[in-house]
Order: structure tokens, then C-alpha cells, then sequence
């Protein structure tokens, strides 16, 4: 029994980590079209943000969910008004342009910071389930994806900004002659997008290895689930980050790791050859 | 000054023109000097490989100043041709022709994961030229014109594994890295665990760009094994020791390595994370002998910046030396000459204690060592001197066969 309740937990875990590694590319893809192939370095940003201000002094829950997401979407800021904003509409050279952008940040963390970076350890502990061992942060993970989700859905739902991000997301043509400024919506949720996936590095810093390049394990499997979840950002990324992390995990246990990463893969691509449009288009059209 | 377009298109030209002349310029200044021997190096200083590989370059840099300090070998300097091979194999191949072909260097040492060895090994032998492998790996490369310094196996993985089922109990669960050193390593385990009376209950391998360990812990729990053997690699994989912590399971199963340390492990991870992890290489920089210290003490004075000073800066450092030694001994730089002085019981001592070149396999004779981490530093146990190859001399014979050129997988 207990065995079952570790595994439905690493399912939970596999699934919330997931989701938040995707949340903010699913938002700046989502929105704008953007292949952000610099995703995975935000989420460095936001791991290096974290255990750097930590080893600092600074209060680890401070670093991980106040530190990591303003930094990161600072820098996302930035990057928007110096480099994002000339390549809206343009999907190719945006790819060329952000690899380009993920190849520079790697460059210069490693310059400053060298290749090897001390970690933080993870707070909370552990607890037992019968003879089993888990970890009170794996719940913690989990609590931060619903939190995120709501704060996502209530902002898009229910605030003006909202409401203008959706119109500009539909109709920016439209929604520049009832006097919303495109150009602004798209800088904000730009930023908005890199804080959130600053905020997913922050949180999985205390369960990873810190290193420059570690952006790269995450990158192909957030496009794969913001390919995979279509174009509704939080039913799709849900929906897909569910499918992706549980079968990654019960495929991991009940094979080997190496199956597990198999049969997301094979999974992928079924999903996308049946859904072309990924689930969203088919079973949440017109939800968030 | 205005700055036209003009003006700009001049100065790209003589900029371009001095660029492509200087080469031909140096090299006629350099005529009035004794012509240097040419030792190029090919290791990895960027990219996920290149904490390991930094300190390597360190460890050949501090060799060649040292004995172009004491007046170079026959009278003549040696010059290093370094090519940073960007963690990439891609690189490897291409610099590897260019040190044999442009460069035409006299040795070539460097390589770091098995998988770049293997690239550049065909072309050095197709080439003739002279490579060293510094590396601990999975063993049985049998190639006349390939020396490898680092351990294998049967000398580390044999010292750590009875010993680690001796503090722990009999059963054991691998888990190790999903490309050959991993696989190969994971068949050795195995082997000694069985040999010592034990049982494996189960062997998981881990693609390296793998960060979530959750079921493997839980894998693992469902298991209850005595022991974790690992063999776990790069940065991505130091998740598990974080995650395995933060389980609350550390401590209640122990953890033996054969990769954990060999960059910046414990220092990277929290004492918490790593206390208690035992592993065995051939040198650790903590090893408090006077040669060892010195060693430290010179790397770390030229770059106080440098990761870990492991095994691989060590038998870097040694192979160069054994290099030099054999081109003494030959009094030539012919590639031949230098391989039978080599093969004639070479011996030098370094940081890790005496290293003897064995001549039917060109592998090392060397001291090994158990340590474990306290306190994020390792704490050396205990010391085996003299350790033999043997595993790749159950399968490497090269006074029989010396143009063998392969590399045996050792069959279990």
C-alpha cells in the first residue's frame, strides 16, 4: 500500500515540476509566438539567482520565490526591448536568434561564476509513509504548481491586464485600434513569462545540479509539452505536463529511467501525430 | 574623427592582410632558435566537461614549464598546442587532425570521456602519432601507440567494493550513467560484488540529461538493498545525491562511487548532501604525502581559481612525465624509439606516488586509494601501492600482438 502512495507521489512530482518548468514558456509562446529557445537558461538564471543569493545570507525562501523571478524577469525585460522585440511574427529567426541568446548566457555565467557552482541544500525534510521515505519539498513542489495556476487563471480571468493580454494574444491589430498599445502588452508578458520561469529555476535548485549548461535537460521537454498541450496555456500545459510527467514516472518505476524517457518521447509523438494541434485544440478549445 | 565607411573598409583590409602574414612572420623570427618538440594537449574547457578538464590543462601546463625549467629534453624546448574541444566530439575529430596533420606535433595528450578517446584514438594510430590517454576509464584499450596513465577497475572499483560491502552489508543496488563507462562500470561492479559473496539486487542507467530521481529513490526503497554503488556523471546527476538527502534517506543506506569527487562534487554539494560517500581513484588531492602537496600547492598558486584537483590532473601531470622520461631514455623523438624506451620499465614518481608504464598492456602501475567525504573534503582511508592493470591484462597482450589497435570490451 505505502508503495503506491510513494509512487502516486513522484507521479505528483514529476507532474508539478513539469508544469512549472513550462508555465512561462507556454506563456511567451502562447502569446506571442515566440520560439524562446533561451528557456532553459531563464530557468538556469533563476537556479544561479537563487543559490547565489542564498550562499549570501539572504533567506533561502526569499531567494527562491522573491530573488529568482524579479531577477529573471528583469533580464527578460531587457532582452525583450533589446532583442525579442524586432523578431514578433518573424518564428525562424526568432529560434536562431534566442539559441544564439541561450549560447551567450551560458558564456558569461560561466565566465563569472566558473562551471561548477555550490548548491543550496533543500529545506523541509523528509517524512515516512510506512517503511517508505519521501520529501516534504516534493509537497511543497506540487502546492506551488496549484498556486501558480491560480494566480495565472485569476490574473487572465479576472483583471484588466487580463483581459488586454487576451485581446492582444486573439487580435493585436484589433486590439491596437481600441487604444491598447501591442507593443507594451507584448513587452510585459514577455517579462511575466521570464519571472515565472525564473521562479521554476528558483525552486528547483535545492533538487538540482547547478551547473551553466544545466538548462539543456529541461529545454526539449518544456517545448515538447507546450507543443503538446496546444495553444491554451493553462488547460493545455496542464493537461500535458499530466501526461508527460505521470507517464515519464510510472514508466521510470515500472521499467528503467531509460525507458521512461523513451515512452515520453513515443508519447510525444503519438499525441502530436493525433492531435496535430495538441490537446487543447481538441478537448479545452477556447479555455485559458 | 568621423569614422566612414571607407576608412572602415581600409582597416579591415590591413588588419586582415597582418593577420594572415603574422604566422609566416613569427615563424621566420623563430629560425635562429633551437626548434621546439611540440606537445599537443586536447582537452575540454568549456562546455559540461570542462570542470574536469581545466585543471588537466593546469596539471600539462605546470609538467611542460617544469621541464623546460630544468632545460627542456635533448637540449630542446617544448612548446604546447592546446585546442579547447568544447565538450563537443565533433572538435575532438577536428583538432585531432590538425594536430596531426597542421600542427604535426611530436605527442598528443588529452581526451576525456571514453566516448573522445575512442575518436581520436584511429586518427593518431593512422597518423603515427604519439597519444596518451590520462584518464581513469572502463579499461582494455590494447593500442601500441596509445599509453594510458589512469586507473581502471581492477584497481579502484576492486579496492571499493569489498570494502564498502564490508562496512554495509551484502546486497548492493547500481545505478550508473547510460553510455559506456557507465555500462562497462556497472558490469564490474557487478563482478566484484558477486566475488565478495554478495548480490546485486538491481541495476538502473540514467541518460545524462536525466534530473528527476524521484522513483529511483523510491526504486530503491521498495528494493532495500545494503548499499548504492554509483556511478552516476556530470552535473545533471548530482540531483540525486541532493534529492536522496532531502528523502530524509541519507544515511540510512550508504553510497560507494567510482565518479562521485572527481570534479567538484563535494564541494558543490552541502556536507549534509555528500558526508559519508566513499570512493577510490588514484590520487586525491587531500593526500598529504610531500609530493602530493606540492603538486596542489603549485596548481593552486597559478590558478587559486581551479576546480578539483583529482586523479585526472595527477595522471595528467604523470603521463606527461612518463612522456619525457621515455624521450630521455630514447635520446630521440622518433615515435618508435620513444615507444620501446617507454615500454623498457619507465617509472616515475608523482603526486600520487611511484607510476611504472606496464609494457604488455601500456597501462600504469600505480597506487590506489580509498577515501570518504567528511566535512565536504575526502578523507583518505586507506592506500594499495603498486596496483595492477589486470584487468586489461587478462585481455591486452601487445608483446604478442603489437599491432593490435582495439578496444576489449571484457566480457563478465
Amino acid at each position: 500500500m505505502a508503495i503506491y502512495l510513494i509512487v502516486a507521489l513522484d507521479v505528483l512530482n514529476g507532474i508539478s515540476s513539469l508544469f512549472l518548468l513550462c508555465l512561462g514558456l507556454a506563456i511567451i509562446f502562447g502569446m506571442m509566438k515566440i520560439i524562446n529557445l533561451a528557456h532553459g537558461e531563464f530557468i538556469m538564471l533563476g537556479a544561479y539567482a537563487t543559490v547565489i543569493s542564498a550562499n549570501a545570507g539572504v533567506n533561502i525562501w526569499i531567494a527562491m520565490l522573491v530573488v529568482a523571478p524579479l531577477f529573471v524577469g528583469l533580464v527578460g525585460l531587457v532582452i525583450e526591448r533589446c532583442l525579442i522585440r524586432f523578431l514578433y511574427g518573424r518564428l525562424v529567426d526568432s529560434m536562431l536568434a534566442t539559441w544564439g541568446l541561450s549560447l551567450l548566457i551560458i558564456g558569461i555565467v560561466t565566465t563569472i561564476y566558473g562551471n561548477t557552482q555550490q548548491g543550496v541544500p533543500t529545506p523541509l525534510g523528509g517524512f515516512s509513509i510506512g517503511s517508505y521515505q519521501s520529501s516534504y519539498y516534493t509537497l511543497f513542489l506540487a502546492g506551488m504548481a496549484v498556486v501558480m495556476m491560480a494566480v495565472v487563471y485569476g490574473v487572465m480571468s479576472y483583471t484588466r491586464f487580463g483581459l488586454i493580454a487576451r485581446a492582444t494574444m486573439q487580435n493585436p491589430a484589433m486590439a491596437a485600434t481600441l487604444g491598447v498599445n501591442p507593443a507594451r502588452v507584448y513587452m510585459s508578458t514577455f517579462a511575466v513569462g521570464a519571472a515565472i520561469t525564473g521562479l521554476a529555476g528558483g525552486l528547483l535548485a535545492p533538487v538540482s545540479g547547478i551547473t551553466p549548461g544545466m538548462g539543456g535537460a529541461y529545454v526539449a521537454k518544456a517545448f515538447m509539452t507546450v507543443v503538446g498541450g496546444g495553444a491554451a496555456i493553462l488547460s493545455g500545459t496542464m493537461s500535458a505536463a499530466s501526461l508527460f510527467g505521470a507517464v515519464n514516472q510510472v514508466g521510470a518505476f515500472f521499467t528503467t529511467p531509460v525507458y521512461g524517457e523513451v515512452l515520453v518521447f513515443t508519447a510525444a509523438i503519438v499525441l502530436i501525430r493525433l492531435l496535430p494541434q495538441g490537446i487543447s485544440g481538441r478537448f479545452f478549445k477556447g479555455n485559458l | 574623427m568621423p569614422f566612414s565607411r571607407r576608412r572602415f573598409l581600409q582597416r579591415s583590409a590591413i588588419a586582415t592582410t597582418t593577420l594572415i602574414a603574422a604566422p609566416a612572420i613569427f615563424r621566420s623570427g623563430a629560425f635562429g632558435a633551437e626548434k621546439p618538440i611540440v606537445v599537443g594537449s586536447l582537452h575540454d574547457q568549456s562546455g559540461p566537461i570542462a570542470a574536469s578538464g581545466t585543471p588537466m590543462v593546469y596539471a600539462l601546463q605546470l609538467a611542460v614549464d617544469e621541464i623546460n625549467a630544468g632545460g627542456g629534453l635533448l637540449g630542446r624546448p617544448l612548446k604546447v598546442i592546446h585546442y579547447d574541444t568544447q565538450s563537443n566530439i565533433q572538435m575532438y575529430s577536428q583538432f585531432a587532425q590538425q594536430l596531426a596533420v597542421k600542427d604535426k606535433v611530436d605527442v598528443v595528450h588529452g581526451g576525456i570521456t571514453s566516448a573522445s578517446r575512442e575518436a581520436v584514438r584511429p586518427t593518431f594510430d593512422r597518423f603515427k602519432v604519439l597519444y596518451f590517454y590520462n584518464v581513469l576509464y572502463e579499461g582494455g584499450v590494447c593500442d601500441r601507440n596509445t599509453f594510458c596513465t589512469g586507473t581502471t577497475p581492477a584497481q579502484t572499483v576492486e579496492k571499493l567494493v569489498p570494502s564498502a560491502m564490508k562496512k554495509a552489508g551484502k546486497k548492493a543496488y547500481i545505478i550508473a550513467a547510460d553510455y559506456n563507462y557507465g555500462q562497462i562500470t556497472a558490469k564490474w561492479m557487478t563482478k566484484y560484488v558477486k566475488d565478495n559473496g554478495g548480490e546485486v539486487l538491481a541495476t538502473d542507467f540514467f541518460p545524462l540529461d536525466v534530473t528527476n530521481f524521484g522513483t529511483t529513490i523510491s526504486k530503491i526503497q521498495a528494493a532495500k538493498p545494503d548499499l548504492i554503488l554509483s556511478a552516476l556523471v556530470g552535473g545533471n546527476h548530482t540531483a540525486f545525491y541532493r534529492q536522496w538527502t532531502s528523502a530524509g534517506m541519507k544515511g540510512k543506506i550508504p553510497i560507494a562511487s567510482t565518479t562521485f569527487g572527481l570534479v567538484n562534487e563535494p564541494t558543490t554539494l552541502d556536507a549534509a548532501e555528500s558526508d559519508s560517500i566513499l570512493g577510490a581513484y588514484g590520487y586525491f588531492e587531500e593526500l598529504a604525502t610531500p609530493a602530493s602537496k606540492s603538486f596542489v600547492e603549485k596548481i593552486k598558486k597559478a590558478h587559486p581559481d581551479s576546480p578539483y584537483v583529482s586523479e585526472l590532473a595527477a595522471c595528467t601531470y604523470e603521463g606527461v612525465m612518463l612522456w619525457a622520461a621515455g624521450v630521455k631514455k630514447a635520446a630521440s623523438i622518433d615515435r618508435m624509439k620513444v615507444i620501446a624506451a617507454l615500454e623498457d620499465g619507465i617509472a616515475f614518481d608523482g603526486p600520487s606516488g611511484k607510476v611504472t608504464l606496464d609494457k604488455p598492456t601500456h597501462h600504469t602501475t600505480r597506487n590506489a586509494f580509498l577515501a570518504e567525504v567528511k566535512d565536504r573534503k575526502w578523507s583518505v582511508l586507506e592506500s594499495y601501492s603498486d596496483v595492477k592493470p589486470a584487468d586489461t591484462a587478462s585481455v591486452c597482450d601487445l608483446v604478442k600482438n603489437p599491432n593490435d589497435t582495439k578496444q576489449y570490451i571484457i566480457n563478465l
